[in-house]
């Protein structure tokens, strides 16, 4: 209880302090929603273990810790975000940097690209774009009851916009290369807003990466509108090292018929907690939710992922996978949610988890709540270890028990790669999880290296 | 090539082969034939190396080899191949990968450097030709989704490309169709080389007139309890293997 | 096909409860309320030796501490517990005692009318009875015949005064008086329960059972169960319950603790039929319970079966803690929630001894406007390699008002072991219900079929005399349209 409150009234001075400094660079709108959430942080708090969605993630460490800058980004910001270059082969993309949560260029602070689609600044569209914001901005979180959903609305400066108008589908997809890089220990909140109007595409990939080893937390909100009939992808690529941590929220809102896919790729990270909401929030609306979670030392991965059916005729299909070793911790919470009259439900769940060692641990909680009646729902989890008699058939063609092991690792993980549909990307994460799963990636624990 | 003797095993403590004793030359056929549940499966896998089964007395030697104290890789690279009774399904493994790797650890083994990738691609599609094996099936995972049939089929078109010293067919027969059982039976002849050996397990006479055994074996409750010619198989076919139980207990052997 | 289900699940709803007569038997109570001497006073009247008093007392020192659990997936009105009479008893009759052979006549009609007869000869064969009213027990059979085994079988005030070094041995050993609010309180306030004991090496006989009634208004019933077998014994014990119909609700909060030595097996099963409120959801009784066993020696076994149909809340969550290496629990459970009853239940498998394995398999079935979740938690301790669970948590639908819902927590900390969890929701199949029309077979019965056969695994695993009881009842729960 103690701990507790000590973090609300830290973050209480905190805000205080510099709500000035930051509403004073901020547009109207985006201020305009910082005090009420501010005011909802301070009733909810910073989760703890009490709360039912952190049953197992205790982020008192994190929360309870000075960090040196927060708010707003400093010169230097500028100039290293020109030196980082994504190198997977054959990926063509529209990059965007951000740096420490901030968009990190003075100028051409947002893109347009052919269609009329905006990609840039979210802090500088605001200026632009204020009714679009006004219309997306805090609609699809309101009602949370994470504490830190608040906090980020209450404080978060820059974040990436992205801008799809109806009727335009972006081949190419929007890569985001998120990078935090600092002398000093950090604590950043963005704030990411994507719009995808009617009849329109959009895939964006969003991509962690810790290029210095002080210690780092970010709490990162980005809200999704996918429009009617438009077809929406995110990728996310964790690969943080073993003192970051890593909070994301990610609120997707889907109208009539669109269909969304949602895919967290956790390699590295000290502590991780990605939490996904699907809203089916019109008829015949469609998405899944993937997860990958690779973890070892002292990494805990905490994936949440709720998917809210509150239209009839919606399908979801969730698949989270994960392999721990060492003493590294998973956690998977997923719901099913079906409400009153979402009838002709298809919803389907799926956890597994594989434990290397004795000192690794899994616990998951798939929950179904259920309040219509023409639905088709499951869910299964499975905590285990590989299947001996596929180890002993590969052995038996003369393939080493290792190699053996680590195909149906390989075999494990690429059931949730599979479901990438940008080839370069779905190659280069097949060729990182084999890399990760021969401890081949374990530098990254504390590289420093910009290898992207 | 290989000789067991007074090989016991056990699955979670009941005895299920209660002294074993056999021996293939290179060159010979053997046929097992035996009642269901009279361990024919269980012998197959622990001379594999399957560890459900604990040994609990007797010695397995393959090329003069102690094939007991290998892992059950080494005993595949050594040119021991099990053709599975119930062969698994591993989803997300290709079989291109999975025989890639298979292929290049034996190669290894032997001190040979990997094949090419057009080496391998043109030797898969020899043997696929050979075993008569549908080209769809070998781009997708392992077993997964394959007949009753294809599965069996699969299995041997891994023993051709792996070209085992000694194959043991653990019931490749069933479930083939009447064509398939020919064209698996004459890819298992064409396979056979003077100084190879196999040993079928099987229920029915119908294999062994395409593969023709130079020895026919019936095991019985864990133990062999006869040993003849081909004519044996003539006989069980004919009689169903009451007459034995019948031999078996005035004898008194169990 | 819409409104003829419609029309049958109303039917549903029109299900009569048969138990909810009321008989006019003179009770001796304690007035309402709870505070010390209401205890005090319930100890003296059951003639409790002193640690009895003491482990009451403090029990209810710590309850006040505590307050209503708020996690589980229920609307739990307000429950003054000041208004509510903690001890009632039916009046003994010219100061005989209440087991004595001549039985009030009143009350063995009573238990004659809900199928129990008091008198042995009478009796289901291989049945032992253990009858309990409000908060004593009125008559406990066969326990000449146990006594010959020298199995214990009998009410638990009577185990006080006849075992107190055993009773004290093993009272809140499994489940503490600190356990939760419920298991609190009725450590407080317990009545009267059960108490059993199978020596070693011993197979009991005959079927064990207690059936439990609430007779008198505004009474709660927090009974008291404690099984204890020893090394090498085995036992099957059932327990049965109803309630007459009150506009009111009446609470209960009971214990049942179980201790299961080397070799030993339990097996535990209930049918849980207590007035569950009328088609409004007027009246009916919380049932609040802490089942709870321990497989404490090596190879024990602990398996509950439930088939719960009444209560307007449920809350119970039978559990196995699995000590001993390679023991076993298990958990079987159907729950059918009509009109507007709730149920958050399921089961607690808890691994500590090596190779020790659990099976969950739980039947939810919901109509009306009720609510019915399965709770269930799974944890592997790290030293318990070699374990293995498997769930199965399946829910089915009849009406678009009702909910179902599965909230599994699985915590595993240890690499050799394999836990599998699965659970569908579905509403009931169409095609089903089609392949029956088309053989001839009406909407309504197919129903009952289908409800039957989901629920049949379950079932299955009760004693004979109960199976067919339970299934009885599963299709009064549902009856109209699933008869
Ligand atoms: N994993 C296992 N666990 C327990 N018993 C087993 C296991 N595997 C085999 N057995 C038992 O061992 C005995 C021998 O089985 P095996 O599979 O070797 O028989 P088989 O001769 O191959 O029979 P079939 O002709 O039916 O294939 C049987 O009684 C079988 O039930
Ligand atoms: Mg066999």
């Amino acid at each position: 209880m103690n701990v507790h409150n000590d973090c609300r009234e830290r973050y209480h001075k905190l805000y205080e302090k510099n709500i000035e400094k930051i509403k004073a660079k901020s547009s109207p709108y985006v201020n305009a929603c910082r005090e009420p959430a501010f005011e909802k942080f301070m009733q909810l708090g910073i989760p703890t273990t009490k709360n039912e969605n952190y049953r197992y993630t205790d982020l008192s460490h994190f929360f309870n810790y000075d960090y040196k800058n927060y708010f707003l980004p400093g010169r230097e910001d500028f100039l290293k975000a020109e030196q980082f270059r994504c190198n997977v082969p054959d990926l063509d993309t529209h990059g965007i940097i951000l740096l420490n949560g901030f968009y990190p260029t003075l100028t051409d602070k947002l893109r347009e690209l052919p269609g009329g689609i905006m990609v840039g600044s979210l802090n500088e569209a605001a200026k632009t774009f204020g009714d679009k914001i006004a219309q997306h901005y805090n609609r699809f979180i309101n009602g949370d009851s994470d504490g830190l959903v608040h906090l980020n609305t209450a404080m978060a400066f820059d974040g990436i916009f992205v801008y799809v108008p109806s009727g335009v589908k972006l081949q190419k997809p929007v890569q985001v290369v998120n990078l935090v890089d600092s002398d000093n220990d950090i604590f950043n909140q963005h704030r990411n807003l994507i719009i995808v109007e009617k009849n329109a595409d959009l895939t964006l990939i969003i991509c962690d990466h810790t290029l210095s080893p002080q210690k780092f937390l970010t709490n990162a909100v980005t809200e999704v509108y996918v429009g009617e009939d438009s077809h929406f992808d995110i990728i996310r690529v964790q690969n943080e090292h073993n003192n970051a941590a890593k909070i994301t929220h990610t609120f997707i809102h889907q109208e009539k018929n669109s269909t969304a896919s949602s895919n967290n790729i956790t390699l590295h990270g000290g502590l991780v907690r990605n939490s996904t909401h699907h809203f089916l929030g019109g008829e015949g609306a469609e998405c899944s939710a993937y997860g990958l979670y690779l973890s070892d030392k002292f990494q805990h991965i905490d994936n949440y992922i709720n998917v809210n059916h509150a239209f009839p005729n919606c399908r979801s299909n969730q698949l989270f996978k994960g392999v721990l070793d060492d003493m590294a911790k998973g956690v998977f919470n997923g719901r099913i949610y079906v409400m009153k009259d979402a009838q002709g439900t298809v919803a389907y769940q799926k956890n597994n988890s594989i434990l290397l060692t004795d000192d690794a641990v899994m616990d998951t909680k798939p929950q179904l709540e259920i309040y219509a009646d023409d639905v088709k729902c499951s869910h299964g989890a499975t905590i285990g270890q590989l299947d001996e008699d596929a180890l002993f058939y590969l052995q038996s063609r003369g393939i080493d028990r290792r190699e053996a092991q680590l195909m149906l690792m390989f075999a494990f993980a690429h059931e949730v790669i599979q479901n990438i549909n940008v080839e370069a990307l779905r190659e280069r994460m097949d060729s990182l999880v084999m890399q990760r799963l021969r401890g081949e990636l374990s530098r990254c624990a504390n590289c420093m290296v910009k290898c992207g | 090539m290989l000789i067991i003797s007074n090989l016991k095993a056990a699955i979670n403590e009941k005895n299920i082969l209660k002294g074993v004793s056999l021996e293939v030359k290179a060159g010979e056929i053997h046929a097992i034939m035996g009642p269901n549940g009279s361990g024919k499966s269980t012998l197959a896998a622990v001379i594999a190396g399957r560890d459900l089964a604990r040994i609990t007395e007797g010695t397995v030697t393959f090329m003069g080899k102690n094939l007991l104290e290998m892992t059950p890789e080494e005993r595949a690279r050594q040119g021991l191949f099990l053709g599975f009774q119930y062969p698994i399904e591993i989803p997300g493994v290709s079989m291109m990968n999975f025989m890639k790797t298979a292929v290049n650890e034996q190669r290894k083994y032997k001190g040979l450097d990997p094949l090419s990738a057009s080496d391998f691609l043109k030797i898969m599609r020899e043997k696929k030709e050979l075993v008569g094996i549908d080209s769809k099936l070998t781009n997708r995972s392992v077993n997964e989704g394959f007949s009753g049939g294809e599965k069996k089929k699969n299995e041997i078109f891994q023993m051709a490309m792996l070209e085992p010293k000694l194959a043991i067919l653990d019931e490749t027969d069933s479930g083939l169709d009447i064509d398939a059982l020919r064209i698996v039976a004459n890819g298992v002849n064409k396979l056979k080389t003077p100084d190879s050996s196999v040993i079928v397990i099987t229920h029915y006479q119908r294999l062994l007139d395409f593969i023709i055994p130079d020895v026919v074996h019936v095991l019985y409750d864990g133990r062999i309890v006869r040993t003849a010619g081909k004519e044996l198989a003539l006989e069980l076919e004919d009689k169903g293997y009451d007459w034995i139980r019948k031999e078996i207990e005035t004898s008194g052997l169990s | 096909m819409e409104n003829d289900q419609d029309k049958i699940i109303n039917n549903v709803t029109s299900g009569e409860y048969k138990y909810g007569f009321h008989s006019d038997i003179e009770i001796d109570s304690i007035p309402k309320g709870l505070n010390e001497d209401v205890i005090r006073n319930i100890s003296l009247r059951k003639e409790e030796p002193e640690w009895l008093l003491e482990y009451r007392l403090e029990a209810f020192r710590h309850w006040q501490t505590m307050t209503i659990p708020q996690w589980a997936n229920l609307k739990i009105p307000d429950i003054d517990f000041q208004d509510i009479i903690y001890y009632a008893a039916p009046k003994k009759k010219q100061g005989g005692s209440q087991h004595a052979n001549s039985i009030d006549p009143e009350l063995k009609k009573t238990f004659e009318k809900l199928g129990i007869p008091l008198e042995e000869q009478n009796h289901l064969a291989g049945v032992a009875v253990d009858a309990v009213m409000d908060s004593v027990s009125v008559k406990t059979t066969f326990k000449e015949i146990l006594a010959e085994e020298g199995i214990i079988f009998s009410s638990f005030s009577d185990a006080v005064k006849e075992y107190p070094d055993l009773v004290r041995r093993y009272l809140g050993t499994v489940v503490p008086h600190t356990d939760n609010f419920f298991a609190a309180l009725n450590s407080a306030v317990f009545s009267d329960g059960s108490f059993c004991y199978i020596p070693k090496g011993v197979r009991c006989p005959m079927e064990l059972s207690t059936y439990f009634r609430i007779n008198a208004a505004n009474t709660g019933q927090f009974e008291r169960t404690l099984l204890i077998a020893d090394e090498e014994s085995y036992v099957s014990y059932l327990e049965g319950c109803t309630a007459p119909m009150r506009d009111e609700n009446q609470l209960h909060a009971a214990i049942v603790e179980i201790i299961v030595e080397n070799n030993a097996e339990v097996k535990y099963s209930t049918v849980q039929n207590w007035y569950p409120g009328d088609k409004e959801g007027k009246g009916g009784i919380f049932n609040f319970v802490t089942k709870r066993g321990l497989c404490r020696g090596e190879n024990s076994k602990i398996s509950w079966t439930q088939v719960e149909t009444g209560s307007s809340i449920t809350w119970k969550y039978p559990s196995c803690i699995l000590k001993g290496d390679n023991s076993t629990g298990e958990f079987y459970s159907v729950a059918v929630t009509n009109n507007y009853q709730q149920a958050d239940t399921g089961t607690k498998m808890i691994h500590i001894g090596r190779n020790t394995k659990s099976t969950i398999v739980s039947k939810g079935i919901s109509a009306g406007h009720a609510q019915n979740s399965y709770r269930g938690l799974v944890r592997v301790l790290k030293k318990a390699s070699g374990s293995r669970n498997f769930s199965q948590c399946d829910s089915l639908l009849l009406g678009d008002k009702c909910g179902a819902h599965t909230f599994p927590y699985i915590e595993v900390d240890n690499q050799t072991s394999i836990v599998e969890h699965e659970a569908t929701t579905s509403k009931i199949g169409e095609d089903q219900i089609f392949y029956c029309n088309q053989r001839g077979i009406s909407t309504e019965d197919a129903i009952g079929l289908i409800v039957n056969g989901y629920a049949r695994e379950i079932l299955n695993k009760l004693p004979m005399e109960f199976a067919v009881e339970a299934q009885k009842l599963l299709q009064i729960s549902l009856e109209g349209s699933v008869g």
